[in-house]
């Protein structure tokens, strides 16, 4: 178990989030998030509970403030966009600093922001308190399709491999001057794509037959048989049941 | 292309969700028999291989970059069905443990970057490949022009989900305009490097391309005229699609300038009163007579991703009945 044992966004901590079951934490997230994204985007205090949540979440699951804020950045493209659409929307208009933008379109900002915003928190904070091989443990317990998560459990193991294999063919490119910006430079670029696919394909070769000389049938035998216990969901479920009471209130109130 | 939580409705949500999950249990039982052995830790190849091929950035324009979506090339590589599981592992992997993209945005996440571009860009595949020459050069041209389409499939298909879901009131034919524009260029990006990986796999190891089973070595070989007529073939069509598709379009993007400028009051304060009231009757028109002309024209796009993906299924269902032999490779 050396190798594909951490990844980008996991942090190593003991917490009670990270020692939790991956199979309670995949359906409290699902759950949550889906309560996020019904609520009505009018109900501001219900989206300013929501991040009290997570951020006790975050707190309990000692991960650093700062990391999470940088991972969010995944989602500015779409904030951007989000931005934009007080002033290409349609409806009425109301006046903001001397401008007059949409209504609906403000709202429509708000509604994206925040729920993009709140969504990619929990995410966050799941891979961060979650090992892959632990998800997809959890997802095989959820009674995910075998095939699905023994081609993932591969796609995760050589994924370093691959990357590595592909850093140092940009290196080599980069150390020989070669610095392609533009599209007809694309050949050089296609050629080590190529050669990468038949490099990790022939290791995928070699690796499966050493596998099948060992007694591979098609599936992973589970090492590990732990399942989560009536208290681990019942903790797990503290979130999505906060979430979906707030979610039906706000649905009542507006 | 990896949207938030949030940004499509939650009925929109859901079903995508349920068309997404529908599609990957059919493709399951389509593959299963293939996933029995072999292909397993292959198919997990090929899904690293994509995941990090989506490293890849490649120029658009100045200043612009796009990334390899891999939904053509996974299908040309394994197959529409197994190319499709693969690129949903990918697309799954990365909302899950990477939180790119949200976890109730899965269901059309995987819709538009994994089902559409698998089966849509397939049935782009084989119909390129009756139209061009029976060799290696064919193979390639073929897949790049595939890879450039099923990039525009995955934004119209987006862009007809927003249609039905938008959470804002931003104007479809607006939305449909800038996606479809965007993911022309980026597909030009990505048909090229598509063209050319998988021609240097055909180069090496022809037997791993799903897509040029049909064809023997000696047909594989002739790969002479590739830059000439191929190249100018589909660049001719590149060029034929961008008049054809965006060009509809960039005459409604001005509409969303003078939106903004009757928005911010500019227009207003303009002193030159001939020059707006022209302007604004034009607008006006335009208005009215693009509404339905925008809709017919969605109407083709969604009758044309249903088409292709619905060929692209039937294709994958047929090449499983037929068994691989030795009166394919003859033919």
């Amino acid at each position: 178990m050396g190798a594909g044992h951490a990844h980008a966004l996991y942090v190593h901590e003991h917490s009670p989030v990270h020692g939790l079951a991956p199979e309670a934490k995949l359906v409290a997230a699902f759950l949550f998030v889906f309560a996020v994204a019904i609520t009505p985007r009018e109900a501001v205090w219900a989206f300013l509970l929501y991040v009290v949540a997570l951020g006790a979440i975050i707190a309990v699951a000692k991960l650093p403030v700062r990391f999470v804020l940088a991972r969010l950045l995944v989602v500015v493209p779409f904030i951007a966009f989000a931005f934009l659409v007080p002033f290409i929307a349609s409806g009425e208009q109301v006046e903001v600093i001397g401008i007059s933008v949409s209504r609906a379109g403000l709202w429509g900002m708000w509604n994206i922001v925040a729920k993009a915003t709140i969504g990619a928190t929990v995410s966050i904070v799941l891979a961060a308190t979650t090992e892959i091989a632990e998800m997809l443990r959890g997802m095989a317990v959820l009674k995910v399709p075998a095939p699905l998560t023994a081609i993932a459990m591969f796609m995760v193991r050589y994924l370093e491999l691959v990357a590595g294999e592909l850093g140092r063919m940009r290196v080599a490119m980069t150390a020989r001057g070669y610095d392609p910006r533009w599209l007809w430079q694309a050949r050089p670029i296609a050629a080590s794509a190529g050669a990468l696919f038949i490099r990790s394909y022939e290791r995928g070769e070699r690796v499966h037959a050493a596998m099948v000389s060992r007694g591979y049938t098609g599936a992973m035998p589970d090492l590990n048989r732990r399942r989560a216990t009536g208290t681990e969901w019942l903790t797990a479920a503290v979130l999505p049941t906060l979430g979906i009471v707030v979610a039906a209130v706000a649905l009542v109130v507006t | 292309m990896h949207a938030p939580d949030g940004f499509l409705n939650a009925g929109t949500a859901l079903a995508t969700g349920a068309i997404t999950a529908g599609a990957v249990a059919g493709a399951l039982r389509q593959t299963s028999q293939k996933l029995q052995d072999k292909q397993v830790p292959l198919a997990g190849i090929t899904a690293a291989f994509i995941f990090a091929a989506q490293m890849f950035n490649f120029p658009v324009a100045a200043g612009t970059t796009g990334h390899l979506l891999g939904g053509a090339m996974a299908a040309i590589l394994l197959g529409p069905t197994l190319g499709a599981l693969v690129v949903t592992i990918v697309v799954v992997i990365q909302a899950l443990a990477f939180a790119d993209g949200g976890l109730t945005a899965l269901g059309y996440n995987v819709l538009n970057m994994a089902i559409v571009p698998a089966f849509g860009g397939y049935a782009v595949y084989r119909l390129f490949r009756r139209l061009l020459p029976k060799s290696g050069s064919g193979v390639v041209g073929a897949a790049g022009l595939a890879a450039l389409v099923s990039v525009v499939f995955a934004s119209m298909a987006f862009s007809i989900e927003w249609l039905f879901g938008a959470s804002v009131p931003v104007p479809f034919d607006t939305v449909f305009g800038a996606m479809v524009g965007v993911h022309a260029l980026i597909g030009i990006g990505e048909g090229v490097i598509t063209a050319l990986a998988i021609g240097a796999v055909l180069a090496t190891r022809p037997d791993l391309v799903h897509g040029a089973t049909d064809l023997d070595r000696s047909q594989l070989a002739n790969r002479k005229p590739i830059k000439t007529r191929v190249f100018v073939i589909a660049v001719i069509l590149v060029a034929l699609f961008l008049a054809g598709v965006v060009s509809q379009f960039a005459a409604d993007s001005p509409d969303g300038l003078e939106r903004v400028a009757t928005d911010t009051g500019i227009a207003e304060s303009s002193t030159d009163h001939d020059l707006g009231g022209s302007l604004f009757a034009d607008y006006a028109t335009s208005g009215i007579d693009n509404e339905p002309l925008s809709l017919a024209i969605a109407g083709i796009a969604g009758t044309l991703i249903t088409l292709a993906v619905g060929s692209g299924i039937v294709y994958a269902m047929r090449e499983r009945r037929k068994q691989p032999g030795p009166d394919r490779a003859a033919a």
